[in-house]
């Protein structure tokens, strides 16, 4: 039998065999995953909506910067992580490199630059629309920004879901402050990597496989979300 | 400027403009204004597009600064509220988006739902309380902003050119509805380019041109004793583009 299609069958069995490594390597990316993008989601949100009614001096800088931090190399917030949690840095007495802690900080940082930007974007964009007839009611403008964030939830969860996407199919970051422990900090991408160095394919594949999945779900819970927003949009046009 | 309402307002004034002007970047949206708005009043604003009607709204509920000039306001401070052409409606009922007003003064959960259906049931649309205000007809809608505006009570209701896009059935609605409220004692100053509304529901109309006030007089007057040539030829649906 052809060697692929060979390993190809053994992931398929590893996966339909829910075999306890593979499930163990999944669920932790789940959760070092899922907790990073909560809590840059929640980060990201806050400091977006602050960019986006916020009238200070050096804004346009912090916007530049925000737009620059979205192409932030993860072996960089690696490498900063890495510094920050080893034991002669400045957080080496928390004791946490080479844990899943780490990796959710790693990952949080990477991730929160893409919803702080995304969500300045969505909010200043609802707040031009619609912010002053916000403040003829009485609403300041982090209430503006607040309310307007909250209609804008669809929208805000679909960055949400493009965070975790981000996140779940990093490696960089994760390598090189989770150290790839095998049964601690061992995740999906770092998994596939090693495995396919040591030539162990159909765990590799498996793996693989499982992320694609994850990646599937996550594009079709997008666009089950953009057509519930267009189809609510189209319905307020056409009353228009 | 010819004026002959404007003295007698000035007294009672509720909020006003003294020498008032905005800007937008380079551009003057108005200029060395002095209005007043007095308790009780009904105050049409007209002038062709971009004359400064929906600026001077905006400037004197103080959703814009001012470049020049002050702004205002008697003591105790009135409460303004403004309905826009195209009303906002939140992902929310209909309910909701009346009640949100109310939440931002800080009323009580179960008070402002109250007076958000009393809101409702004044504008005829109790029926539609739970459904979302964006499936809401124009008309409905207009009708919503002006639950919305009429929940918190205002002493002084802006209404930008409340009736522009919607159908003769709502405009009727919508302008029965300002009526109402004027007689109730609320003070009115709507933008309109809509004359036969004006003369149905305002009896003092200010004239404005380029960002400037040039008549400000009562409403017999306005369509019919002498007025500066140039609302002259806006009467006359004669003035030039600018």
């Amino acid at each position: 039998m052809n060697p692929f299609v060979e390993s190809l069958a053994s992931a398929a069995h590893l996966v339909t065999g829910a075999d306890p490594q593979l499930l163990h390597i999944v669920g932790l990316s789940l959760a070092v995953s899922g907790l990073a993008c909560v809590i840059a989601t929640a980060l990201g949100l806050l400091a977006g909506a602050a960019v986006a009614v916020g009238r200070f001096r050096g804004r346009g800088a912090v916007l530049v910067l925000l737009n620059t931090l979205l192409a932030l190399p993860s072996v960089v917030v690696g490498l900063a992580v890495y510094l920050l949690l080893s034991r002669a840095g400045p957080l080496g007495s928390w004791g946490i490199l080479f844990t899943p802690a780490a990796m959710v900080i790693a990952q949080a940082i990477l991730v929160t630059p893409i919803v702080a930007a995304l969500a300045r974007q969505t909010i200043e964009d609802a707040m031009r629309d619609h912010g002053e007839q916000l403040r003829s009611l009485g609403a300041g403008r982090l209430e503006c920004a607040l309310i307007l964030a909250w209609d804008e939830r669809l929208a805000l969860l679909t960055l949400a879901l493009v965070a975790f996407g981000r996140a779940i199919s990093e490696v960089g970051a994760v390598m090189m402050v989770g150290g790839n422990i095998a049964g601690v900090t061992r995740v999906m991408t770092t998994a596939i990597a090693l495995e396919t160095s040591k030539g162990d394919l159909p765990l590799a594949l498996a793996l693989g496989l499982v992320l694609l999945g994850v990646v599937l779900l996550l594009n079709v819970a997008i666009g089950v979300l953009r057509q519930w927003r267009l189809a609510d949009d189209q319905r307020t046009e056409a009353v228009a | 400027m010819t004026s002959a309402a404007s003295d007698a307002a000035v007294a009672d004034a509720l909020v006003e403009l003294r020498s008032a002007g905005v800007r937008f970047g380079a551009k003057q949206a108005l200029s060395g204004i002095d209005f007043s708005l007095a308790r009780g009043e009904r105050v049409a604003l007209v002038g062709a597009n971009g004359s400064g009607k929906s600026t001077l709204l905006r400037a004197l509920h103080g959703l814009v600064p001012l470049s020049e000039g002050r702004r205002v306001v008697a003591a105790p401070a009135p409460r303004l509220a403004m309905v826009f052409q195209r009303p906002y409606m939140l992902r929310l009922s209909a309910r909701g988006n009346v009640e949100l007003g109310l939440m931002l003064q800080g009323m009580p959960r179960a008070q402002r739902r109250e007076r958000a259906m009393r809101a409702l049931e004044r504008v005829g649309l109790s029926a539609e309380a739970g459904r979302s205000g964006r499936v809401l007809s124009a008309g409905q809608q207009q009708r919503v902003a002006l639950a919305r505006a009429w929940a918190v009570q205002p002493d002084v209701l802006l209404l930008d050119e409340p009736t522009a896009s919607l159908d003769p059935t709502a405009k009727r609605e919508v302008e029965a509805l300002i009526d109402e409220f004027a007689l109730q004692g609320i003070t009115v100053l709507m933008s309109s380019h809509n004359l036969g509304q004006v003369k149905r529901l305002a009896s003092r109309v200010v004239y404005l041109e380029q960002g400037r006030m040039l008549a400000d007089v009562a409403t017999d007057h306005f369509f019919s004793g002498p007025l500066p040539a140039e609302a002259h030829l806006f009467l006359k649906g004669e003035l030039p583009w600018a």
